[in-house]
């Protein structure tokens, strides 16, 4: 077994993305198709559809609550659909397609004084299904290794995991899901608890992962600005319902009234994207307060 | 090293079949508290060895090993707990409790029948207490094929484990089945518990449980490593403790020998004790040096 880190990530992606022939022609990877869920006889998510597509990254845009992380949990088969379904590469999702995503939880508490490197939690991404002792080999060591420099964690290979700093444990978790070589790679809530710097760090990390390795990379996040610039595609959810396309297409203030339910105004501030509840934008009020509170 | 070994040490079979099943107890545990504690299941553990009592008090009044009965019940316990919710881990606190304090309760009422009904508290004693001393040669066999097996079921499903110790939502994610792995752990932790039992007694088998995995995940940071750091120190603690216990033979004040539970556990505790000034030692080098 040759260096499987490599052959996975790498090179499967120049192969599968014939040079000149962009987005349209690539197959779906993931495919929603009129998914409800209901938690505790509530209605969580209600008619979610949409496609992501092989070399894109995908943003999943919606406050506390909006049901991403019951969307992903949908996805990865670990809560079920009451009707719709998951299709992965076309297919209806199975217990051994679902092995093929790469995931990264919201919540992932480490103690400090947890056993374990981080290269042990790498290389548990690889082959955590497979009984027996991992026996030191030099093709493990060499594909850790290699994943760990892919997401700019070298030196803190041999750090103990419960006491890297969110944006360092957050680097580990994505090597770890990417061990096993995904086509998808589902994110949720990376950017939660890190300073803006480290944010972009992650963000041009995954953007690299879906455009120049082919990735279908799906992120939720609460706010859509850190995004902007490398999204492909939005899928925007509210009240349990998403809207997906373009950002073009999918953040506009008819898209979004509808999916709140409620006037929504959209707004463009140098650059960065604004949604306020109601359609008066000219409350000046209402945007200085958007303001204050994006900029932290 | 002649005052070490009385003679006659290892041609006593009482001892070489302590020594033996210390040393089985030990590399159980050993694996098996390391899993432990990365679950923070301790108390669990702790929980199933208290249990114990109650099997080991009606294995003592059915006049059966006490190893069957701690046995017994340790699986019947386990299964309780994990269908009152032991992964939600506030739920598993609440039924480990509920579990624990039912049969507590039951205890005390065998353990009445037992020292009424052969009059010394003989069997209190060994059951709460243990000794190395007085397991049967013919456990053996058993005892064998009961650490074998749980240090084998280890090693088999070592990665899922792992990974689904370290963190269950991540266990989750990689398609591991995370509540198959929980209750295969807890039925693993109640044989190690019993074995430890037998060892020490139900009330000390959490010590040899969980002392030497402490100590060990102080040292390292890898979890292979810990395993075989903890079934080491464990097997010390044991091995020693028999030794010394078979010295005190001629210790005051009874002259009949001091209880072989008391050295093992005490040497337990001077290893974790230990293993906290050499990390502390090792951590203060290294932060001398960079
Ligand atoms: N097991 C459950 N039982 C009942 N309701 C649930 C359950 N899990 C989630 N919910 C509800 O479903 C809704 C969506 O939750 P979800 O965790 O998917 O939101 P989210 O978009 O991930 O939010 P956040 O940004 O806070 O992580 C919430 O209102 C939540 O209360
Ligand atoms: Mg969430």
């Amino acid at each position: 077994m040759a260096r499987p880190g490599r052959r996975l990530l790498l090179a499967d992606a120049v192969s599968t993305c014939p040079p000149g022939r962009h987005g349209e022609a690539r197959a779906e990877v993931l495919a929603l198709d009129g998914v409800d869920v209901w938690l505790s006889g509530r209605k969580v998510l209600s008619e979610v559809s949409f496609a992501i597509r092989a070399g894109e990254f995908t943003g999943v845009i919606g406050s506390n609550g909006a049901g991403k992380t019951t969307m992903f949990r949908v996805v990865l088969g670990l809560e079920a659909a009451s009707s719709g379904q998951v299709l992965l590469d076309g297919e209806s999702a199975s217990h051994r397609s679902r092995r093929s995503i790469g995931y990264v939880p919201q919540k992932v508490v480490l103690e400090p004084d947890l056993p374990l490197r981080a290269r042990d939690l790498v290389g548990l991404g690889l082959d955590a299904h497979k009984l027996g002792v991992p026996w030191p080999s030099r093709a493990r060591r060499d594909a850790v290794d290699e994943m760990l420099a892919g997401v700019g964690a070298t030196s803190l290979a041999d750090a103990r995991v419960g006491t890297l700093s969110g944006g360092e444990l957050q680097r580990v978790l994505i090597a770890h899901a990417l061990m096993s070589g995904p086509r998808l790679l589902i994110l949720d809530e990376p950017l939660a608890n890190l300073d803006i710097r480290s944010g972009q760090e992650i963000v041009e990390l995954l953007a690299g992962l879906a455009h120049g390795h082919n990735v279908a990379v799906l992120m939720a996040a609460h706010d859509i600005n850190p995004l902007l610039e490398v999204m492909d595609r939005v899928v925007y959810l509210a009240g349990g319902r998403a809207a997906s396309g373009t950002v073009g297409e999918v953040v506009r203030p008819d898209v979004l009234s509808r999916l709140y339910g409620h006037p929504v105004s959209v707004l463009d501030v140098e650059g960065r994207i604004l949604v306020i509840a109601g359609s008066n934008i000219q409350a000046v009020g209402t945007l200085e307060d958007d303001l204050g509170e994006h900029r932290h | 090293m002649r005052a070490l070994f009385e003679p006659g040490f290892f041609a006593s079979t009482p001892v070489r079949t302590a020594l033996v099943v210390g040393a089985i107890v030990a590399l159980a545990s050993g694996v098996i508290g390391v899993l432990t504690v990365i679950r923070s299941q301790s108390f669990s553990g702790h929980a199933l060895g208290d249990v114990g009592t109650v099997g080991g008090s009606a294995a003592f009044l059915a006049n059966v090993s006490p190893l069957w009965g701690f046995l017994g019940i340790a699986v019947l316990a386990s299964g309780t707990m994990e269908l009152f919710g032991v992964e939600r881990r506030r739920g598993r606190d609440v039924a480990t409790g509920v579990v624990l304090g039912a049969a507590l309760g039951l205890s005390a009422l065998l353990l009445y029948f037992d020292t009424t009904s052969t009059s010394t508290s003989g069997a209190a004693v060994t059951i709460l207490f243990g000794s190395l001393f007085t397991v049967s040669s013919d456990l053996l066999p058993a005892l064998a094929g009961l650490g074998g097996g749980v240090l084998g079921a280890v090693l088999v499903m070592y990665r899922p484990l792992l990974l689904s110790s370290v963190s269950s939502e991540l266990a989750a994610a990689n398609g591991l089945p995370v509540r198959f792995l929980g209750v295969a752990f807890l039925v693993m932790t109640g044989i190690g518990v019993s074995l430890s039992a037998l060892a020490v007694g139900t009330i000390l088998s959490t010590a040899l449980l969980i002392g030497p995995a402490a100590a060990a995940l102080r040292l390292t940071r890898r979890p292979g490593r810990a395993m075989l750091a903890a079934g080491a120190s464990g097997l010390a603690a044991t091995w020693l403790g028999i030794l010394l216990a078979y010295d005190s033979f001629y210790w005051p004040p009874a002259r009949k020998g001091w209880p072989v539970s008391f050295f093992v556990v005490a040497l337990v505790l001077v290893f974790y004790v230990g293993s906290g000034s050499l990390s502390s030692a090792r951590s203060r080098r290294a932060r001398g040096t960079t």
